[in-house]
């Protein structure tokens, strides 16, 4: 049939596809990395009055960029509920998910999502207003208590009360924004949710002495950004600017004195990170000085963290679990050789 | 003998009406306190606006205009010392963002092209709502409308909507010369030969026509487009779209064909069946899935497709009323005139038909345009979705009613001046007939 | 005579089938066949495609795998272990509940609304005028937003009815509590009888059934001894006294189960974080519930008022000379003849406000799409099955309700005159 025959080639013509090369060289042909992030979560992820976004989930979005593009400021970002966020992935409308997703076995095997590491070791907590008098989860029987609906803290929950036996009332919200109103006025006792995001938030509160994070975590959120199964290479990119991350802040290399390193340090490790040295970058087809523009981009991941959630910042988290493992901490990178 | 007791013989003086009775009093009296039951109706009413307005102007005016931040509009509101409830707006948050509220991330060096695309809508459908008004040579501008308004918005090469406006000139053209043939042989004709230039402009035109010379618009991703000019952007393209696939369905579904009639209904039934937020839900999760493997369409552009299948079932049921409201007789004289189908859907029956559905279309624009803000219920940052973000934000974390009260308010305007609007149309076509 | 011949038999040709119009009509819809078969085929194919790119099937089978969230407000029992159609069946009628709920209060709310737009009562009728611009101009889903925050922000939290300062108190005889988190009323209980009462939850036990099975038993006796008195009248001119017979047969029997069932009141009690017992309509259903009702009473005032205005002045005119006063005259004489004229429109924003129901996603309100469409669609990443049930669901009910109008509109048509 000449029409159907027409009809389906201008389709095709209207909504020409990229063909389906690796996602580095679609992203390069693209010049602009599409990243998924929250709509909106205090510390992690926010545009500013200008449409900058900024937080610590973008600015691993940012620090990819800059190992690919060679330009931090090349991102979309593509705003993503809970509920989107993996049909995003699937369906290649976003590169990469940085969106405070924690890794967990059915969304690494069934949802077909590869997480690139961890960048945020989190646990679910309970925060509380001081004034009910509850010093332990364990004395939460009956409570009412605010949470994210499409999360995992929302089985993380239901698993918690059922195997401690008690019950608990759930007042689903779809946003933070909501719990924290909810919890202001008393509308829910409790709201349940990774411990940085109450941290974050308990912050930005009018009065935050008045409210505190219960002792109890009663799970484990390792965060992390995520790409689609199927393109190793992809993957790897995404990972190893993590680790160039973590290795940068072993290594002492900052924003501030990347540069100086890059053209008279003389050890090794850093010269195979900063690609003075050996061909680490072409290995991933990236320029050799790619982990250079992923430093100076936001710093090393101490500096990322310090300036979005940690000590620099109104919200001060403690590095806690995400202390380098040479400080006592959880994160580790594997070398650069 | 009767005898008439008494015969007034010159005219009373008129007497002006008592106090009570005339001017404004006798206005109060007679609307407002004709009796024990309105009376107190009246008093309890005003004294029940009253109290709330006094509340609410006491929230309004606070001078928070300044504050950068929702702490600095804390303590601006502390310093007034109003006693217990001390209760205020924070207006500097529309003052950080409302701009943000209404242009979304729109580059600001560039906010001239939505609101001219915009203002342009005015002009452009000046020519089919006051016909009588305005000079007929408009008509052109409303035919060229469809294709500035995405330029301006989206930009890029001005030989891409010159391309597509070309491709109905040869689709036209097409038409035309194979006069003769069977209408819907010609109606083919002309599709063939409109998709082919399409297909040929679309690989070569702008390469050849750019070293003609070229007027660019800086290209603007719809990832970009937010806040109100989001929801006003997927009204107006949805409801322009909507308008031809709303026609065709209400004529397939009072066509005697059996099997178009059945696809027309079961689309239109299916589609009024499901709520929005479901078609939305496709637009975000399964649009993709449906096409082949590769294609990729940025979310709003999939939000927009869904929009239009959504407003032209509805749009077909307007259409379909006003269908139903033209005389039997219409029918009849174009078919005793000899004209076919097409002629006569074309020049006697659609011009009445739409012209009594303007309203019922109007009223569907208002519908779909409130309900675009459903897609902040699938991540897209429109009015809705930008409070979230916004609040997401150390200064601004925490603020409900500024930002609610302004984007009601937003709405308000515009749905409200429209349908005052619709309503003069309605009294307008009422006078005609 | 002559026999007329008949003409001579024409042979169908080919180009019949696009000149002639006994033809033409079937090739067009061969072709719209053929076209609309390959649409479809061209979706499906790319959707297995896609599928199997992605490492997925269709597969329903996920309904019946457990669900491990909760779901705060259920008419019938559900856990954490129970499976996802399960959750889903709760959700389903949490949309019904809230459907029913809005369109009657809509249903009376936009009654008034109507009505009072026509007051002789200029400021009456101007407020009820704003009321009707200010809820049709304003997104629904800002209303249903705006009037959880109000609940939220407004009514006391539980904590204020607590300790000797309490700043809120319990209302009617300390029987029921409005709080931020829900309005809690006294609930029904029996102590003995067919079987326990749910936990609390809004729901149907078998003693209420029974109670209902023995009432609409009795009404339909009463009905009968009335018939039967009717007989009497009309053969002997003198009509028995039966009133305390009829009300007899239908408050007896159920009184007498009430005794036997053990019935009492259950009230709320303020224990621990919340108010424990009675009945419970959370907020987040008032919100949804009167956000839904106020918003579509304004479309139903709209037409409840042209209803009006569409019965004959005469009509109007008629009642007052027959000496009925105001609200008799609207009451006997204006609404019957205008229900003909309001009830299709009123019956399709009923349907609206049902599909509306859909933004409870946004006050957390459990509903169908909250639940399937939700958290089950997350949880199992079943976009396609989720969302092709929630589509069908909708669809039921939808296709459901205009038939019942159809049916509706053919029985008004039938009594036209």
């Amino acid at each position: 049939m000449k029409l159907s025959s027409t009809v389906l080639a201008l389709l095709a013509v209207i909504v020409s596809g990229p063909a389906l090369a690796g996602k580095l060289d679609e992203v390069r042909n693209r010049g602009a990395l599409k990243c998924g992030v929250s709509t909106g979560v205090v510390g992690f992820s926010a545009p500013d009055a200008g449409g900058v976004w900024h937080g610590f989930d973008v600015g691993m979005c940012r620090a990819v960029a800059a190992a690919t593009l060679g330009d931090p400021m090349a991102v979309e970002f593509v705003p993503q509920t809970s509920k989107t966020r993996f049909s995003a992935l699937a369906s290649g409308e976003i590169d990469m998910l940085s969106r405070t997703t924690t890794w967990t076995y059915s969304r690494d095997s069934d949802l077909n999502v590869e997480f690139a590491g961890v960048n945020f070791y989190d646990g679910q907590g309970f925060l509380i207003a001081n004034a009910l008098g509850v010093s332990s989860a364990k004395d939460l029987n009956g409570a009412t208590v605010c949470i994210k609906t499409g999360t995992t803290s929302e089985l993380n929950l239901a698993d918690y009360f059922r195997t401690n036996g008690m019950s608990f009332d759930p007042v689903p919200v779809e946003t933070d924004a909501e719990a924290i109103q909810q919890l202001l006025a008393n509308s829910c006792d409790v709201f349940s949710t990774d411990s940085s995001k109450l941290n974050a938030h308990r912050a930005t509160l009018e009065n935050p002495d008045a409210y505190s994070i219960l002792p109890e975590i009663i799970s484990k959120e390792p965060l992390g950004p995520a790409v689609l199964h199927g393109d190793q290479q992809w993957g790897d990119i995404v990972r190893w600017t993590l680790n160039a991350l973590l290795t940068a802040e072993e290594l002492g290399v900052t924003s501030a004195n990347v540069s100086d390193l890059a053209a008279n340090s003389t050890n090794p490790e850093i010269k195979r990170l900063l690609g003075t040295e050996g061909e680490l970058g072409a290995m991933l087809d990236l320029p050799a000085d790619w982990a250079q523009k992923v430093i100076s981009a936001g710093g090393n991941y101490g500096e990322l963290f310090d300036n979005t959630i940690g000590s620099n910042s109104p919200i001060g988290i403690e590095r806690g679990l995400n202390a380098l493992w040479t400080n006592g901490g959880l994160q580790y990178s594997p070398p650069f050789r | 003998m009767s005898k008439v007791a008494y015969v007034r013989k010159e005219m009373l003086q008129v007497r002006k009406p008592p106090v009570s009775q005339a001017g404004f009093l006798g206005w109060l009296k007679k609307n407002l306190f004709y009796s024990i039951g309105s009376s107190l109706a009246t008093l309890l009413t005003v004294a029940v606006i009253g109290w709330l307005l006094y509340g609410l102007l006491k929230w309004l005016a606070v001078p928070t205009w300044a504050a950068q931040s929702l702490s600095d509009c804390r303590s601006i509101i502390a310093e007034l010392a109003r006693g217990e409830n001390n209760a205020g707006a924070c207006w500097g948050v529309i003052r950080d963002r409302g701009i943000q509220l209404t242009f979304g991330f729109y580059p600001p060096e560039h906010f001239w092209r939505p609101i001219l695309a915009f203002t342009f809508l005015l002009p452009a459908l000046a020519p089919i709502l006051f016909a009588e008004k305005v000079p007929g040579r408009l008509i052109w501008f409303s035919a060229l409308y469809p294709f500035l308004m995405p330029w301006l918005l989206w930009g890029g090469s001005v030989w891409v909507p010159l391309g597509v406006i070309a491709g109905f000139a040869v689709g036209y053209l097409g038409f035309r010369i194979s006069n003769g043939l069977n209408t819907l042989f010609r109606i083919a004709i002309c599709l063939i030969a409109a998709l082919a230039w399409w297909i040929y402009a679309k690989e070569h035109l702008d390469t050849v026509m750019s070293s003609v010379g070229t007027i660019d618009l800086t290209p603007v991703k719809s990832r970009n487009f937010g806040g109100f000019m989001l929801s006003l952007t997927i009204g107006v393209v949805a409801i322009g779209s909507s308008l031809p696939l709303g026609i065709l369905l209400a004529l397939g579904r009072q066509s005697d064909l059996v099997l178009i009639k059945v696809l027309c209904v079961g689309f239109i039934e299916i589609i009024r069946g499901v709520p929005l937020i479901t078609l939305l839900f496709v637009a975000s999760t399964l649009l993709n899935i449906f096409l082949p493997p590769g294609t990729e369409f940025d979310i709003i552009m999939r939000v927009i497709i869904m929009a239009t299948l959504f407003a032209s079932a509805y749009m077909a049921e307007v259409i379909r009323g006003g269908l139903a409201a033209l005389p039997r007789g219409q029918y009849e004289a174009a078919e005793a005139l000899g004209l076919d189908y097409w002629k006569a859907q074309r020049l006697i029956i659609m011009p009445q038909a739409l012209k009594v559905s303007i309203p019922g279309i109007v009223s569907t624009f208002i519908a779909l345009f409130k309900d675009t803000t459903l897609v902040s219920v699938i991540g897209l940052l429109d009015p809705l979705g930008l409070t979230t973000a916004i609040r997401a934000n150390q200064e601004w974390a925490g603020i409900v009613w500024e930002l609610y009260g302004f984007i009601a308010l937003l709405f308000m305007i515009v749905t409200f001046s429209m349908s005052r609007f619709s309503m003069y149309l309605e009294r307008k076509l009422h006078r005609d007939h | 005579m002559t026999t007329r011949a008949s003409p001579p038999r024409e042979r169908f040709r080919i180009s019949q089938l696009i000149y002639d119009t006994r033809y033409r009509s079937y090739t067009i819809q061969v072709f719209a066949l053929f076209m609309f078969a390959a649409f479809v085929g061209w979706l499906v194919n790319n959707t297995l495609q896609n599928l199997s790119n992605a490492g997925k099937d269709l597969d329903f089978g996920f309904l019946f795998s457990t669900a491990g969230y909760e779901i705060n407000q259920r008419l019938v029992s559900y856990g954490p272990d129970s499976s996802h159609l399960r959750a889903s069946i709760v959700g389903l009628l949490n949309t019904l509940l809230v459907a029913l709920l809005g369109c009657v209060m809509a249903t009376v709310i936009g009654t008034f609304v109507g009505i009072l737009r026509l007051s002789k009562n200029w400021l009456i009728a101007r407020l009820m005028g704003l009321y009707v611009e200010m809820f049709r101009n304003v997104p629904l889903l800002l209303w249903i937003l705006l009037t959880m925050a109000v609940l939220t922000e407004l009514l006391p939290s539980p904590r204020e009815f607590r300790g000797e300062s309490a700043t809120a108190s319990m209302m009617l005889n300390d029987t029921s509590a409005i709080t931020n988190r829900g309005v809690y009323v006294p609930l029904p209980q029996f102590s003995r009888g067919l079987d326990k009462a749910l936990d609390g939850s809004l729901g149907l036990n078998p003693n209420a059934l029974a109670i209902l099975f023995v009432l609409g038993a009795g009404l339909y006796v009463s009905q009968r001894i009335k018939l039967r008195a009717d007989r009497i009248q009309s053969k002997s001119g003198e009509r028995p006294v039966t009133w305390f017979w009829r009300t007899g047969v239908i408050v007896v029997p159920v009184l007498v189960l009430f005794f036997a069932f053990g019935f009492h009141l259950e009230y709320p009690e303020l224990k621990g974080f919340n108010f424990i017992g009675g009945l419970r309509f959370r907020n987040s259903l008032i919100a949804l519930w009167l956000a839904l009702s106020l918003y579509t009473a304004a479309f139903i005032g709209e037409v409840v008022r042209s209803g009006i205005m569409a019965v004959p002045k005469g009509q109007i005119e008629g009642a007052e000379a027959l000496g009925l006063r105001p609200a008799r005259i609207m009451r006997s004489v204006i609404l019957p003849q205008a229900l003909r004229v309001i009830i299709p429109p009123v019956i399709s924003q009923y349907l609206s406000l049902t599909k509306n129901t859909s933004l409870a996603i946004a006050v957390g309100y459990m509903d169908i799409t909250g639940t399937l469409g939700g958290i089950t669609m997350n949880q199992t990443g079943r976009e396609l099955e989720c969302v092709l049930l929630l589509m069908l669901v909708y669809l039921a009910i939808s296709l459901t309700v205009s038939a019942g109008m159809n049916v509706y509109n053919a029985r008004v048509n039938l009594v036209e005159r």
